[in-house]
């Protein structure tokens, strides 16, 4: 049986299997001939073939055979399934309508015709591949199963019920009851098998492009930020593209810079998927480029930035420019052809005159002779002087409340009052840069004679602000002054704070990289400046000036928290009163759809942050991003995916091994898949046919244990005491939690959260807020070989409170199995023994498993990898594990902690201690699947085994309890898990959550998640009085 | 068009010289910082006229001479009156309300040359040119008793291409009074500790490094580069019977051609070399 689920699985996930009728019938009669060869061998032995037969079936299962399969299971499952499911099996079904008259013969008589007719020879012309895969002798054992079960199956489903039941009855009947659960699971995997292709939605985002005109290309919905740009570089034909970087705007005049190293629907969330194509670098000498095309765009921007006033200049120099731009855009003047208001047409200056043009027009004489790319070169030689010249400016206020502007260039960090620099800070005077709420933070190098580093502070018109500002430092420090990005050994020396950090190549690296340039110059056009200058009437593009420009209508308090409370009102409501939220989602993103449907609530943040310390994470982050930067992203990003997407693989992907080995997890995992298995059985199959080796493996151990229960407690503690909310919400059939439920199981979550933030959560939902803001406070330390500074961040979000420590416990419970059917241990030891479904009792010792042990640079690869599960990104996760298990994210509540921000007055020394810490919150959310309590609690059963381990890591701790008990005859094995995520603000949580539910889903493939509870400590701040 | 600043290589470029004739009235009436021995006039004459005769004939610039305001006693130190940086010219506010009117003879003058004016009109504004500093590549804004924020912003805002960074000045009566160009991108400044702590912020303020020379006497920083086509270098500087160890510093810049100009009469009313002209570089007709 379990052999024949895995190939089921597998057979559904392939597309063709769907495919048309017509194709089917042929090859199915092929099928069925074989089938019914074998078929006579089989319905007894079918139960105990899937034992033996499981790998070669797996590998070899041609198309062919799994669309026999499909339908075999199909007729199991649909007798089971509830009437809404069988929808989907009817396609399944609809096929082999000869089959179906075969059925009412009989199923002798579909043997004999099985027997009369060639078997393959008729499909082959349809199917080659299946043929193929048939005609292999080492099919037959798998085609005997398949073809049992396909009999049995298919005529079940026309016929009707009851034929299955009685195959079914003869077949099995002590096992009848792990079937059905198996049936359940079925549908439940069908039902994700049919979405699964869906999943992979693609989104239409549009990209402003520099000249003015749009790219719109499709990309996956959980696509990062990188593939994006790269496709517009392809598109563009830019080679030299450390320079530039893609801007989405919020709130029209608030530019984020997209983060290539992270989703892009997580940075955007609820905006428009419209990006525009910015210099983000503005190479100080421009002439040092090597390409023209590259120049080319940099004019385009320079344009813009002129034409709207961003990049301030006088009347001579606007005439000048303007005068280069014509000689590249209409080559030399001719008298004959340039006349008139030809000029009037562009756009050089914000405030153009008549005077402005002709005077363009006249030094547009002088220019004759100059090529395009020189007329380029002229202008940037010139535009570069400008002392705007890639600066980028920040709103703020001084310790005084005076309106200044923060401007980040390539050498530090300027301030500006008016138009008058007040203060410059080169990068090496700088040691730290922090932001906590809205202020910013600069922590400055003592002068020759002074003794002490000092602090200045700045307030930003919000927390997101201070952000955004925060994250351009980083990233221009690290681009103009570092050789190579941070790398992660100097990581370790940074304390606590955001993960962010600037992930691309330096400048120094990317002119090495484009010295490596060979090719021929590449041929572009160039597009009118007039549309430039249209583009910046209307389009998003030249608003970004107008934030420079004009005061920001929020005052200086932190606008931010306003938001957070709204989202967490919102989430909490919902929660409350249901119970369960069906959409936290709007808020949130959209990507899991799945979990939002399930319920995800998302923890949110009241007010707004809390200042945390932070832990480790922010080292592993640079590692990843290095790492992924540096190296093939998209190879990352392609393991990263592989690896959240695959459900528990029965042979763990290279990336499962390095970590589970080393911390000794194997005997877990295989426990885990057992109890995994036990219910899900062909479900479970389906949903993992992503990976094409579970079948082969995994259908072994399907067998076992029928119910499990997951808790995935959530612990955030900080000490201090708090409010405890206890909210249960029972997830009966929502959208993810189908399998689970439909398996019968029960999923708890609770969320305690004391002190939280932001953490947790939804997985699905949570996702979004998570990563993209979670930081409330940053911390940034550069440290450089050459350069001693230390930028330090603080993180921070709007949503996210500042955590100190957070614990998040993840119980795994598993329960017991009502059936417990044969399993062929692969791995584990424990399986097998189970296999004695009834009464035997399962004694699987537990053992730990270290998620993480040091995220540290340490663990090389492996870390990296973890720490993209840790912070990783949720939505795979949610998307194809997490749904299931949990549900649940609950905002924990978070009371804002008003720190009171003395602005730093020039020299004035600001400790991070600032930060009150008052009131402590609990909250525990749990989910549980429905039908836990039936099964589980049902008997006391007896106590086979139990197991503890723990493993820390440096921001999680898990304890894994398993325990086995033999109730009523059937065996049941529990796994509880308790992961404890501490950390300071930056942690996700939700992801951390997410991730190891995940993990957990991993390494029990086989048991379902039945319980998830959630606590949430959260330490709470006082508010602001701003 | 040469561009901004034209460059590095074009500091100090210079066609068109502005100066104005004493008036009598400056021996009494000239504002002074501190009391001290009255001015000879006719010695501060011969001294201007050396001044000037050197521009016109050893440099060879288009000098314009304003006659001299009775009722404006300082009108000789035309520099307070307009900062001009290539085609553009800002007339100031003086600090000093009894020298506003100056600034009406400059700007016919210096309309006359097609420049473009911008007049500095807010009443809350004071600019003295003596508290402008331009180094080719920025300009530094002294905050003195003369030159308030608000003048340095209309500045900035007049001059857009380049960046406008204010300086503390608080024992001196402008910037310039212990500092100047002494060549592109080399300050000369005085030793005094405001010199010094002024060098400092400039040094901080800006993204350049610049060369310093450092002389002995705060007085003598003040200097006047040029670069004239034929002549390469040019540096006016003060006399070696006025400042003889700061007289030494200047001779050792070897590619330099030094002038030296003796200025001990206005020094008494806290004039120096850059004070007594308006260096304008015409590369246009327009």
């Amino acid at each position: 049986m379990t052999t024949e689920v895995g190939s089921e699985t597998e057979v559904k996930k392939d597309p063709e299997q769907v495919g048309p009728d017509k194709a089917k019938d042929k090859p199915e009669e092929a099928s069925e001939t074989v089938e019914n060869e074998k078929s006579g061998k089989t319905s007894s032995e079918e139960a105990q073939d899937s034992s033996s037969v499981p790998a070669p079936a797996s590998h070899s299962s041609p198309s062919s055979q799994k669309k026999e399969k499909d339908s075999s299971e199909s007729k199991g499952i649909s007798r089971f399934l509830p009437p809404w499911l069988k929808k989907q099996k009817s396609y399944t079904l609809a096929e082999p309508k000869d089959e179906a008259k075969k059925r009412a013969a009989g199923e002798e008589q579909v043997v004999e015709e099985s027997e009369c007719h060639p078997p393959e020879g008729m499909a082959q012309p349809k199917r080659i591949l299946e043929v193929v895969a048939e005609n292999n002798a080492k099919a037959d054992d798998k085609e005997e199963k398949h073809s049992v079960s396909s009999a049995e199956t298919q005529p079940a489903k026309e016929d009707g019920k009851e034929t299955e039941v009685e195959k079914v009855a003869e077949e099995k009947e002590e096992k009848q009851e792990k079937e059905k659960r198996e049936t359940k699971e079925v549908q439940t995997a069908e039902v994700i098998s049919q979405k699964s292709p869906k999943k992979i939605k693609t989104v239409q985002s549009k990209v402003v492009l520099l000249d003015g005109t749009e790219y719109t290309c499709d990309l996956e919905k959980r696509a990062k930020g990188q593939i994006l740009f790269d496709k517009v570089c392809e598109h563009l034909n830019l080679l030299e593209k450390d320079y530039f970087g893609l801007l989405f705007y919020e709130n029209s005049d608030q530019k984020n810079w997209l983060d290539p190293s992270k989703e892009i629907k997580r940075q955007i969330r609820s905006l428009p998927w419209l990006f525009t194509f910015n210099v983000k670098f503005y190479p100080p000498d421009p002439s040092q480029l090597t390409e023209d095309i590259t120049r080319y765009f940099l004019c385009l921007q320079l344009r813009q930035d002129i034409a709207s006033g961003r990049l301030p200049c006088s009347f001579v120099t606007h005439a000048l420019l303007g005068s280069y731009i014509l000689q590249a855009e209409m080559g030399d003047h001719d008298p004959e052809e340039h006349h008139g208001d030809y000029i009037s047409e562009f756009q050089f200056a914000p405030n153009q005159t008549q005077e402005m043009e002709e005077k363009v027009a006249e030094l547009h004489k002088t220019h004759r002779g100059l090529t395009p790319a020189q007329a380029d070169s002229q202008f940037l030689e010139n535009a570069k002087r400008l002392s705007m010249y890639g600066v980028d400016l920040h709103h703020a206020k001084d310790s005084e409340g005076v309106d200044i502007m923060l401007g980040v260039c390539a050498n530090g960090l300027l301030i500006y009052k008016d138009r008058l620099r007040i203060n410059r800070f080169a990068w090496p005077k700088i040691l730290k840069i922090s932001y906590k709420r809205s202020n910013f933070y600069i922590k400055i190098r003592p002068a020759e004679l002074e003794q002490f580093e000092s602090t200045i502070g700045f307030k930003l018109p919000n927390h997101r602000a201070a952000k955004r500002l925060w994250k351009v430092c980083v990233e221009h420090h690290t681009f103009f002054r570092l050789l190579s990005p941070e790398q992660p050994p100097k990581a370790k020396f940074l304390t606590l704070g955001s993960k962010f950090r600037y992930s691309g190549r330096t400048q120094a690296q990317t002119r090495q990289a484009s010295n490596l340039i060979d090719r021929p110059a590449p041929y572009f056009e160039r597009t009118s400046s007039k549309r430039v200058s249209r583009s910046l009437d209307g389009a998003p593009m030249g608003i970004s000036d107008q934030s420079l420009l004009r005061d920001f209508p929020t005052t200086g308090r932190p606008s931010a928290g306003d938001k957070i409370i709204d989202l967490e009102a919102a989430g909490q409501g919902k929660l409350k009163e249901g119970g369960r939220e069906d959409d936290v989602s709007p808020l949130k993103t959209p990507q899991l759809e799945l979990t939002q449907d399930g319920k995800s609530n998302s923890l949110r943040v009241d007010g707004e942050n809390i200042y945390v310390r932070h832990s480790n994470l922010m080292l592993e982050d640079l590692d990843k991003t290095q790492d992924d930067l540096l190296k093939h992203q998209a190879s990352i990003s392609e393991l990263k995916r592989n690896f959240m997407e695959s459900t528990p693989e029965p042979r763990p992907n290279e990336w499962e091994k390095r970590r589970i080995t080393p911390l000794s997890l194997q005997t877990q995992g295989k426990k885990g898949d057992h109890i995994f298995q036990v219910k899900t059985l062909p479900g479970k199959e389906k949903q993992w046919t992503a990976m094409p080796r579970i079948a082969g493996t995994k259908p072994e151990e399907i067998d076992k244990s029928s119910h499990e229960t997951l808790d995935i407690v959530e612990e955030k503690k900080q000490a201090e005491v708090g409010i405890e909310e206890t909210l249960v919400v029972d997830e009966t059939d929502k959208g993810k939690m189908q399998v689970a439920a439909d398996a019968g199981e029960t999923c708890k979550v609770e969320h305690l959260s004391k002190k939280d933030s932001s953490s947790l959560p939804s997985y699905s939902s949570s996702s979004s807020s998570s990563e993209s803001e979670d930081e409330e406070v940053g911390e940034y330390q550069p440290h450089h070989r050459a350069i001693e500074e230390v930028i330090r961040e603080e993180q921070e979000e709007e949503e996210d409170v500042k955590r100190r420590e957070l614990e998040e416990k993840i119980q795994h419970v598993e329960d017991t199995p009502q059936s417990s059917k044969p399993t062929v241990p692969v791995e584990s030891m424990q399986v097998t023994a189970e296999d004695s479904v009834q009464e035997n009792a399962i004694i699987i010792p537990t053992e730990e498993k270290n998620l993480s042990e040091e995220i540290k640079e340490d663990l090389g690869e492996e870390k990296e990898e973890e720490q993209l599960k840790l912070n990783g990104d949720v939505s795979h996760v949610d998307i194809d594990v997490a749904p299931e298990i949990i549900c649940c994210s609950e905002p924990p509540v978070v009371k804002t902690e008003m720190v009171t921000i003395s602005d730093a007055t020039q020299r004035t020394e600001i400790s991070t201690k600032e930060v009150p810490i008052v009131q402590t919150e609990t909250k525990t959310i749990t989910y549980e699947s429905p039908q836990f309590d039936g099964s589980a609690d049902g008997s006391a059963g007896v106590l086979l085994s139990a197991q503890t381990i723990t493993s820390e890591s440096i921001s999680t701790t898990t304890t894994t309890h398993i325990t086995k008990m033999v109730k009523g005859g059937v065996s049941e094995t529990r796994i509880e898990k308790r992961i404890v995520i501490t950390g300071d603000g930056d942690i996700d949580h939700d992801e951390a959550l997410a991730q190891a539910i995940k993990e957990a889903k991993e390494q029990h493939p086989d048991m379902s998640v039945t319980r998830v509870v959630v606590h949430k400590e959260t330490e709470l701040a006082e508010e602001d009085e701003d | 068009m040469a561009g901004l600043g034209g460059g590095p290589g074009a500091f100090g470029r210079c066609t068109h010289a502005v100066v104005r004739a004493l008036p009598e009235s400056l021996c009494r009436q000239a504002l002074r910082s501190a009391a001290g021995p009255e001015v000879d006039f006719a010695r501060a004459e011969r001294e201007h006229q050396l001044y000037v005769g050197v521009l016109r004939g050893k440099l060879g610039l288009r000098v314009l001479e304003l006659p001299a305001d009775e009722s404006l006693p300082d009108c000789v130190f035309v520099e307070d009156a307009a900062v001009v940086c290539e085609e553009t010219a800002l007339l100031t506010r003086p600090g000093a309300p009894s020298r506003r009117k100056e600034v009406e003879a400059m700007k016919r003058v210096l309309e006359s040359l097609n420049l473009n004016i911008v007049e500095m009109v807010d009443e809350n504004a004071t600019l003295d040119g003596g508290d402008v500093l331009f180094t080719g590549r920025e300009f530094f804004v002294g905050l003195s008793k003369r030159t308030n924020q608000r003048g340095a912003e209309i500045l900035a805002d007049t001059f857009k291409d380049y960046a406008v960074s204010t300086v503390p000045v608080h024992d001196s009566l402008h910037l310039k009074s212990f500092c100047s160009m002494a060549g592109p991108n080399l300050i000369a400044i005085g030793s005094s500790e405001a010199a010094q702590k002024a060098l400092k912020t400039m040094q901080q303020m800006s993204d350049h490094r610049y060369d310093k020379l450092t002389v002995p006497d705060d007085a003598a920083a003040n200097c006047i580069y040029l670069n004239i086509p034929s002549k390469g270098h040019v540096l006016l500087h003060r006399a070696p019977e006025e400042y003889p160890e700061s007289a030494k510093v200047f001779e050792k810049l070897k590619d330099h051609m030094l002038i030296p100009i003796a200025n001990t009469e206005l020094e008494k009313v806290d004039g120096a070399l850059t004070c007594c002209s308006v260096l304008i570089n015409k590369t246009s007709e327009l």
